[in-house]
């Protein structure tokens, strides 16, 4: 407990921190692994789950042709070797959400072998992260506990969904490092289009195995799992807590014991699953229901053909291509929709892209965030930002009224030219329309001209303020500045 | 001739001819069902009703000339097959109540080619014996000698079909169940390449070795029956798309030229004496018919036994883990927690001889022991194929005994498992190289029959069938029958 | 004995079996019997032999993604022994 709230003080510079990840990430087939019952979510218990995933007598698994595709498709993008050759093996437990007593998996011969891929360190720097292997599963379904008396319910909806599991090689050396890790390949299997990513509903999981040892000690510390960890802010937290309670036992002349620990949101701490460590032999063999998956040249140059550009070369692109800021262009990447988007809206605009991706990144996201909606969701299309960025360069309309008018396409009153026209928002330009209202502010306020030809420059301000206001803010305020100077210095 | 002394092929041209009805022929064998059964216990469930409906039905389809290849042709099943509305137990407590919403692929194609089920036979417990005595039902009694086992684990089909109960049943064989029982009871059984027959529906035992086929009294009506059971299934990942050849059209063949091998393992110490001389004379009257013999040399015989009591055991293990007493079969009284749920269910649920192929399986693929015992009888495994590839270069079948002996007494055996599996030790060799096998009737020995053994290479169903047939005609062993049940 | 006691304890657990007491000795018994003799495989060499899994040599089948299984839950469900609104019941899971 106290290790937690101690956070860092007790010489931490002197341990070094191993972590390791094991992603779970759903496919987003139609179908489930081994059987033709629906992948969707949220339907009423059991009713998605038919015999094959039941594990009735007799009944036998065939594999989903998408899933191999889905999983060559990662093992490409992260630059790893694809098994010609692979086999998938029982993991024999007893546990009620899963229904035949063993889970379909991989365990030698993965489909994917040796990948990498690039996270930026602390310092800002690419760091090569190894990916040991991903290899197919099957998912299990769920237990229910509330409402339910002395007794679990089962819902094995979800079980026989496909799962690719991603594991790392244990190159990450802290709980942000993890934590960048994971956004990338959730940023990947997003772009590649296998899996929806969406954590709430659990098609996006991760374990964490974490130790520390002593900096330059080469031997690995005593590593624990942590199970289970299902939004970023989650894998952060717990690995840190972690980090700090092994830190303490070891400082404290402990050793640290090797186990599966569940992290707890609510207390913001990880403890021991001793049920789950109760003799744990999983007697894994092949699966002989199940043939050897074969993939050929053909095969894997087919589905090479469909991969996407991808998060990196994206974003190296967007900044010698479009001149975008890497940091911004690190945004606009981060997910396949919202590079999309960018690269539309600046198709279809004049404009700096710079000033394209200010816009997405600053009042689009917030607008998004606040009502709570992705993208893909926006309520203004790519030609409508491009269309009212168009404007504001080309001085029909001022920064200030842009906002306006990006409020007005927000709630759907149509592209910026119509609404600049219904609401009459065009900017004056016109000098002599401009010198009328300067002239009348200049008359009605003596007292702060005597001022600012005394010297108070500052007033400028004030001047430029109420002639905005007289226009309601269509006067250009540039050409606003230039005649009140020249008109108070007379 | 009685109808139920008639093969399914005389039944059928009888039907064509409207000798009879399928009603008649049906109610017949209900009767004679009702009146032997209570001795035998061949039978785990009879479907009289749905029999006799089917049976109308056939007639009726018949009459208006649109009918299957079995139209109103009698048949029972073993009780290993999945048949929606009717309980399918696999001769175990764990499943004494379970009724299948679907029926497995190899009932779909019966009851599509008009067959018409009469009931589901008793068998070992999860097909796990050699004698019948591990069914939960009780053992069969074999209807040569009320005193033994008719073999295992098919031993309810294979009594049904000898005691003329029925003329066809359906079976399965991982270790020699069908091929062992069939010669136990004078029946002709054979087992096809694995991957002939779809698994479907087909409750595992052991999912690399297990394989349907039929037992009949005739090679003439095997091949008529495998030709509607073969297929492929797209439901069963190593059900094989190969081509179904006419089975019927190839038992006309000749012999003249056909290569058959002698084990010379086979005639070691082990195999009765009297039944070494019934195989020579089978062989005997092959070579008349112009097949040539020569020795050929299956050198890992002699571990064909062990490598398939980790192989089996290991799959069946893991096959067994589904039934926890959650979602179907039985289920403890009153659970303290989830562990007492299912080590009690399991506990109930199995018989002895399954916990401990569950047991023995679970062992061998234990962290520490798995190379030694599963990894190593893979490669064995590896090896007694080798063995049989060699020897499929030289010769077109390998011929021998069924059995080492005729049928045992019932309780004989139980007492010490080494001695029951090695009752299979001439036909596990099959399954563990995935070939095609058949036994057919070739002597009786002090009143017990037994059976003629021959394996071919995969997909020589055609061949064996042939050979079987061919044989059939110059001999009359499967003509016999036990004497009261004649 | 090949197999001791706790041996066996330990297998039982592993495959979710409760044996009763006379069941047990002769468990110990026959499983250690069974163990004597499929140690025999071990005197055969088989060192550059490769393993067979499967009688068969040949590659796994692929199935067309498509939803093919309609919702019979209440028909599978008559056979379940413990059921509340569609869920199956199993005595309390603690993690």
């Amino acid at each position: 407990m106290s290790a937690a709230k101690n956070n860092g003080t007790r010489g931490n510079g002197r341990w070094e921190v191993v972590i390791g990840l094991e992603v779970h990430t759903q496919l987003a087939t139609q179908s489930k692994i081994f059987s033709g019952a629906s992948t969707a979510y949220g339907a009423a218990p059991n009713t998605q789950a038919c015999l094959v995933d039941l594990g009735y007598p007799g009944v036998l698994p065939v594999l989903n042709e998408q899933v191999v595709r889905m999983a060559t498709k990662f093992g490409l993008a992260v630059n790893a070797t694809v098994a010609r050759r692979s086999i998938f093996a029982r993991k024999n437990y007893f546990y009620p959400d899963l229904p035949k007593g063993y889970q379909i998996s991989q365990y030698e011969l993965p489909i994917v072998e040796h990948g990498e891929l690039l996270i930026e360190d602390q310092s800002g720097n690419d760091k090569r992260i190894g990916i040991t292997r991903a290899h197919l599963e099957e998912d299990a379904g769920k237990s229910i506990h509330e409402g339910l008396d002395r007794s679990s319910g089962i819902d094995l909806n979800r079980a026989g969904t496909p799962l690719l599991e991603i594991v790392s090689e244990p190159d990450l050396r802290s709980a942000k490092e993890a934590v960048a890790y994971m956004r990338k390949i959730h940023s990947i299997v997003r772009y590649l289009d296998i899996s929806d990513g969406n954590m709430q509903e659990g098609s996006f999981r991760c374990d964490a195995n974490v130790s520390v040892r002593l900096r330059g000690q080469e031997e690995l510390g005593t590593r624990t799992e942590l199970k289970n960890l299902n939004s970023f802010r989650f894998v952060e937290k717990a690995i840190n807590f972690e980090i700090e309670r092994q830190i303490e036992v070891l400082e404290d002349g402990g050793e640290v014991t090797q186990e599966t620990r569940l992290y707890d949101s609510d207390k913001d701490e990880t403890r021991s699953m001793r049920s789950k460590e109760e003799a744990n032999d999983y007697r894994y063999f092949p699966d002989p229901d199940l043939l050897p998956i074969e993939i050929d040249e053909a095969f894997i140059d087919a589905v090479r053909n469909t991969l996407p550009e991808l998060p990196d070369a994206k974003r190296q692109r967007f900044v010698s291509d479009y001149g975008v800021k890497a940091e911004d262009a690190g945004i606009l990447t981060a997910s396949r929709s919202l590079a999309d988007y960018f690269e539309a809206s600046s198709k279809f605009s004049d404009v700096k892209p710079q000033l394209v991706a200010n816009w997405i990144i600053g009042d689009l996201s917030a607008a998004l965030n606040k009502a709570g909606l992705d993208i893909r969701e926006s309520r203004i299309a790519p030609e409508q930002l491009g269309g009212l960025l168009n404007r504001v360069v080309d001085n029909t309309i001022s920064g200030k009224i842009a906002k306006e008018v990006f409020d007005a396409m927000w709630m759907g009153e149509g592209s910026a030219d119509d609404i600049i026209e219904s609401r009459g928002l065009k900017q004056i330009t016109d000098t002599s329309a401009i010198e009328v209202v300067i002239d009348k502010v200049i008359e009605a306020n003596p007292r702060q001209v005597a001022d600012y030809k005394s010297g108070k420059d500052k007033l400028i301000g004030y001047f430029v303020g109420q002639v905005m206001k007289e226009t309601m803010g269509k006067a250009n305020p540039a050409v606003v500045n230039e005649i009140l100077k020249q008109k108070l210095s007379e | 001739m009685e109808l139920h002394a008639q093969t399914l092929t005389d039944l059928q041209a009888g039907l064509e001819r409207g000798d009879f009805s399928s009603v008649e022929i049906t109610q017949a064998l209900l009767d004679r069902i009702a009146k032997f059964d209570t001795d035998l216990n061949a039978f785990i469930t009879v479907t009289s009703e749905r029999a006799l409906a089917a049976a109308k039905r056939a007639d009726e389809v018949r009459s208006s000339g649109d009918n299957g290849v079995l139209c109103g042709l009698p048949i029972v099943h073993k009780d290993i097959f999945c048949t929606r509305d009717v309980t399918t137990t696999c001769g175990s407590r764990m499943l004494e109540n379970f009724v299948s919403p679907y029926d497995a692929t190899v009932v779909e194609r019966f009851a599509d080619a008009g067959a018409v089920v009469l009931g589901k036979t008793n068998m070992d417990e999860f097909a796990m014996g050699s004698s019948n005595e591990t069914s939960f039902f009780g053992p069969v009694k074999n209807p040569w000698n009320l005193e033994c086992s008719p073999g295992g684990s098919s031993g309810g089909s294979a009594t049904a079909v000898a005691a003329r109960l029925a003329p066809a049943a359906t079976g399965t064989d991982t270790g020699g169940s069908i091929r062992q029982p069939a010669a136990l009871t004078n029946t002709i059984g054979i087992k096809p390449t694995y991957g002939r027959v779809s698994r479907y529906g087909m409750i595992a035992f052991a999912s690399s070795l297990d394989q349907a086929g039929v037992i009949t009294r005739s090679a003439a009506d095997a091949a008529l029956l495998l030709g509607v059971m073969a297929g492929f299934d797209s439901r069963d990942s190593t059900s094989i798309d190969h081509p179904v050849p006419d089975y019927v059209a190839g038992l006309n063949g000749s012999l003249d030229g056909l290569r058959v091998g002698i084990v010379r393992q086979h005639f070691d110490e082990g195999l009765d004496a009297a039944c070494a001389d019934a195989v020579r004379e089978s062989l005997g009257v092959l070579e008349a018919q112009g097949a040539t013999l020569s020795e050929v040399d299956l050198p890992n015989l002699d571990y064909c036994v062990p490598t398939y009591y980790v192989v089996a055991p290991a799959e069946c293990s893991s096959n067994l883990s589904r039934f926890d007493g959650v979602r179907f079969g039985h289920r403890a009284a009153d659970p303290k927690d989830l562990l007492d749920l299912y080590c009690r269910s399991r506990g109930e649920g199995f018989g002895a001889e399954v916990k401990r192929r569950i047991m023995t399986g679970t062992y061998v693929l234990s962290a520490g022991y798995y190379d030694a015992y599963y990894l190593k009888a893979q490669k064995v495994r590896q090896l007694i194929c080798q063995d049989f590839k060699r020897a499929f270069a030289d010769v077109d079948v390998i011929a021998g005994p069924t059995t080492p002996t005729p049928a045992f007494k019932l309780g004989d055996k139980t007492d010490d498992p080494i001695t029951m599996y090695l009752n299979d030790i001439y036909t596990i060799g099959a399954n563990l190289a995935g070939l095609p096998a058949m036994s057919v009737p070739c002597g009786i020995i002090d009143g017990l029959p037994i059976g003629l053994h021959m394996v071919g290479p995969h997909w020589a169903e055609e061949t064996l069938l042939c050979t079987a047939h061919q044989f059939a005609r110059q001999t009359d062993w499967h003509m016999r029958s036990p004497e009261a049940y004649r | 004995m090949s197999l001791d006691k706790d041996q066996v304890q330990h297998i039982a657990m592993l495959a979710r079996l409760r044996l009763a007491d006379e069941e047990f000795t002769e468990t110990v018994d026959k499983l250690s019997r069974i163990v004597d003799f499929v140690d025999q495989l071990a005197a055969l060499p088989t060192d550059d032999v490769m393993p067979m899994a499967h009688p068969l040599n040949q590659a796994q089948r692929l199935r067309a993604d498509a939803v093919t299984e309609a919702d019979d839950r209440d028909h599978i469900q008559q056979n379940a022994p413990s059921v509340a609104d569609g869920l199956y019941l199993v005595p309390k899971v603690i993690d």
